[in-house]
């Protein structure tokens, strides 16, 4: 949006979700944005050609280095996230891969805290270390453990906050000290979070990452991601991205902004129904043990209330002396939560971590990941909180 | 359920993919198990999965015998005047759609169907008008653009349309309509009509009406909150004669519209400016976050002048005689903070000076 009297910066969330981003007169003068499905673009002569090449002119060139549909929804996140810039992608994960790719070579090191989405750790493990990066795990939120592991190899530290499926929140100031007193680059993936309870930027994070398939999209009807960040450190992140590919689609993006016009609400909706739900599962006696920040029975609830406006919607719990199969026969009897992996639309979902994430691997390595057989992994979706904890209650009751 | 609940979750039932969001079917023609065996399909224009889930929806959360999802609103509309007659006669509120009354006074009357207009907040007066040969009662429920609040409880509805490009849809971007019927009866009747005229709901726009569904409960409370917010604040405002909103304890029927809706009145707010018409054209023209546009109940705040817009296609005499004066301006509140809003507002009041 251009207006003279109000930098976007300055106005609020649901204002930044409805309007961030977009021309504020659009082609034809229609109020929403057109799809642009071009895979080319045109120039008018053999002249515009050159002075593009030569002044670099702010246009579209090929659908794999940029679309009209991607930018916009690019600089409303940006704004949404309080960064200089944001680069989308066609899922979270070539997100992270398109930003990994781009700043580490071989001999490089990074470190990760322990609870992280085990595809990423996957990609750094299995396939980073095959370009000779060395991937360091360290017990999360331990920030002695870290700085241990740091030494003039290492290039960047990285964590979630809050973490999938334990929910741990981050001391962001603790870890951007780190970084800052190595001149180390700092990475955050804020999915869980979202800019609407956290702006890691602020806190001073070199890069934010999101699974923007979660609650930016937020009707579970598209995949995609974004890395966040200042302009000078993305530039040529964004220029990898034009070699790989990983763009996403026009019709992606159009259905994304879409989205996110509802964001605010939609946040605010999660975070009462989280806080909600994980209040109700405390206090029931099938229930062992509640994952949510917003518990003060959580380990890192300080942190939580110190960087987080509110939790979002996502809730791990124990089931009481239950086994894998009495814990999935509660999951089976969940009338509304369909069971499914991912998280942040409209719709709750349920699973178990152990079932639907790790099966295939051994026991004591669950447990070194703490994923537990009895875990419950719930996406809080925005239907009626009272219609939900009842759901739940019949659930647990039942078996 | 609880309605928001119901919104999210009837109707997108799993299919046997077990796509949490049901695919968007496109195809025009269904294959079929044999000559003159039908199957649950045929041709899009007789049924379409993906219209038929959004109808299942609107059905459920308007407590419908059944619903009809349309291309617009006016072709929703069109298909239940398919319900008259040659000879027929209508009683409209006069505070309605131009498009509504455009189509009764120069289309329908092509087949010789009549319209009696009356103020649609005065149940007695849409008695004395019913005659033997009145088929329909219309009336708008906001009435638009004066705000009017009919009485439901003595009219007691058929018929529900929607304009589902509005608040149904939300996004401002796709056009819809919705009739939902109270009976199965007036359900299978209205069904006939909207085969045989084909006004029918595309597959990509049933999806993007089903999705906008999904947030509307969240959006209108939002909107009502919002649009309550603006319209007292318009109310203390110096440029500002007068306001018209159900919301608030000056509406003439404030406590009809507490009785039919809660505490949540919608984000549509109209108010008259001090000045003349030109005045109004200034306030409208002076907003930077309200578009300049005619629709309504989407996440984007618009503005408008109903004399020169939504309301041009009146007769000059008839909108004089229902109140549509040229200092009327109506806003549509979106999603946007309040403040940001009302400081707009206040700026384009100030810019437009109001006298």
């Amino acid at each position: 949006m251009t207006s003279s009297s109000n930098p976007e910066s300055e106005l609020g969330f649901g204002t930044q979700s409805v309007h961030a981003g977009e021309a504020r007169q659009k082609p034809n003068d229609a109020i929403t944005d057109s799809i642009c499905c071009a895979s080319t673009y045109t120039f008018e002569s053999t002249q515009s050609i050159l002075d593009y090449l030569k002044e670099n002119h702010d246009r579209e060139e090929y659908g794999r280095y940029g679309n009209p549909n991607e930018k916009v929804v690019e600089r409303k996140l940006a704004v949404l996230e309080g960064a200089e810039d944001a680069i989308l992608y066609s899922s979270g994960m070539a997100a992270i891969v398109g930003l990994l790719m781009c700043k580490l070579s071989a001999g490089d090191e990074i470190i990760f805290f322990d609870q992280c989405y085990h595809r990423s750790r996957e990609f750094c493990v299995k396939h980073l270390s095959r370009f000779g990066v060395v991937t360091h795990q360290v017990k999360t939120g331990d920030m002695g453990a870290m700085e241990s592991a740091i030494n003039s190899k290492t290039k960047m530290l990285v964590s979630e906050s809050p973490t999938n499926p334990h929910l741990t929140v981050i001391d962001l100031e603790a870890f951007v000290a780190i970084g800052k007193r190595h001149g180390i680059e700092t990475l955050i993936d804020s999915t869980l979070a979202t800019p609407y309870n956290l702006k890691p930027i602020a806190w001073g994070v070199d890069y934010v990452w999101h699974s923007a398939t979660k609650y930016m999209g937020g009707h579970n009807d598209l995949l995609a991601g974004v890395i966040c960040g200042s302009k000078q450190k993305l530039e040529p992140v964004r220029k990898l991205r034009g070699i790989l590919g990983s763009i996403n689609s026009p019709h992606n993006m159009y259905l994304l902004e879409r989205g996110l016009k509802t964001f605010a609400l939609r946040m605010e909706r999660h975070n009462h129904n989280g806080q909600r739900i994980a209040e109700f599962l405390e206090s029931h006696p099938r229930v062992q043990r509640v994952y949510y920040p917003g518990l003060k029975s959580h380990p890192s609830h300080a942190f939580a209330k110190k960087t987080m406006k509110g939790f979002s919607g996502l809730i791990t719990f124990l089931v009481k002396d239950a086994d894998w199969k009495q814990t999935a026969a509660i999951i089976d009897k969940c009338k509304i939560p369909r069971i499914g992996p991912s998280l942040g639309g409209v719709e709750s979902l349920i699973e178990q971590p152990m079932v639907m994430s790790y099966f295939d691997y051994p026991i004591e390595q669950r447990e070194q990941f703490g994923i537990y057989d009895n875990m419950i992994r719930m996406a809080v979706g925005i239907e009626d909180t009272d219609d939900l904890i009842e759901d739940l209650r019949q659930a647990l009751e039942a078996c | 359920m609880k309605f928001r609940t119901r919104a999210i979750h009837i109707g997108s039932e799993p299919d046997s993919t077990g796509a949490v969001v049901p695919p968007i079917y496109l195809s025009t023609t269904f294959v079929q198990p044999g000559p003159g065996d039908w199957g649950a399909f045929d041709y899009s224009r007789s049924g379409n999965p993906t219209r038929a889930r959004v109808e299942k929806t609107i059905a459920d959360l308007e407590g419908a015998a059944g619903s009809l999802a349309f291309s617009s609103g006016m072709a929703a509309t069109h298909c239940a005047m398919g319900l008259l007659e040659s000879g027929s006669h209508v009683v409209a509120g006069c505070d309605m759609y131009g498009g509504t009354y455009r189509l009764l006074h120069k289309i329908c009357n092509r087949n010789n169907i009549t319209v009696t207009l009356v103020h649609a907040d005065d149940a007695a007066a849409i008695a004395e008008a019913i005659r033997p040969e009145t088929k329909m009662v219309w009336v708008e429920s906001i009435g638009n653009p004066l705000m009017s609040v009919p009485d439901l409880e003595q009219i007691s509805a058929d018929i529900v349309m929607h304009s589902a490009t509005k608040y149904f849809g939300g996004h401002s971007d796709c056009l819809a309509g919705a009739l939902s019927a109270k009976t199965p009866e007036l359900h299978r009747q209205l069904y006939f009509i909207q085969n045989a005229t084909g006004g029918v709901i595309g597959g990509l726009e049933a999806f993007l009406l089903h999705r906008g569904i999904k947030t509307m409960e969240l959006r209108v409370r939002e909107q009502s909150k919002s649009a309550l917010a603006i319209a007292q604040w318009l109310e203390s405002h110096r440029s500002v004669a007068r306001v018209l909103y159900p919301g608030l304890a000056s509406h003439p029927h404030h406590q009809r519209a507490v009785r039919l809706m809660g505490d949540q009145f919608g984000g549509m707010v109209t108010f008259d400016v001090r000045g003349d018409i030109e005045t109004a054209k200034r306030v409208c023209k002076a907003t930077e976050l309200f578009g300049l546009a005619v629709s309504c109940g989407a996440v984007e705040s618009l503005i408008e002048q109903p004399a020169t817009m939504s309301h041009a296609s009146y007769d000059p005499a008839a909108r004089a005689q229902a109140g549509i004066c040229d200092t009327l301006v109506r806003i549509s509140v979106g999603l946007e903070d309040p403040e940001d809003l009302i400081a707009d507002l206040d700026r384009a009041l100030g810019i437009a000076g109001g006298a």
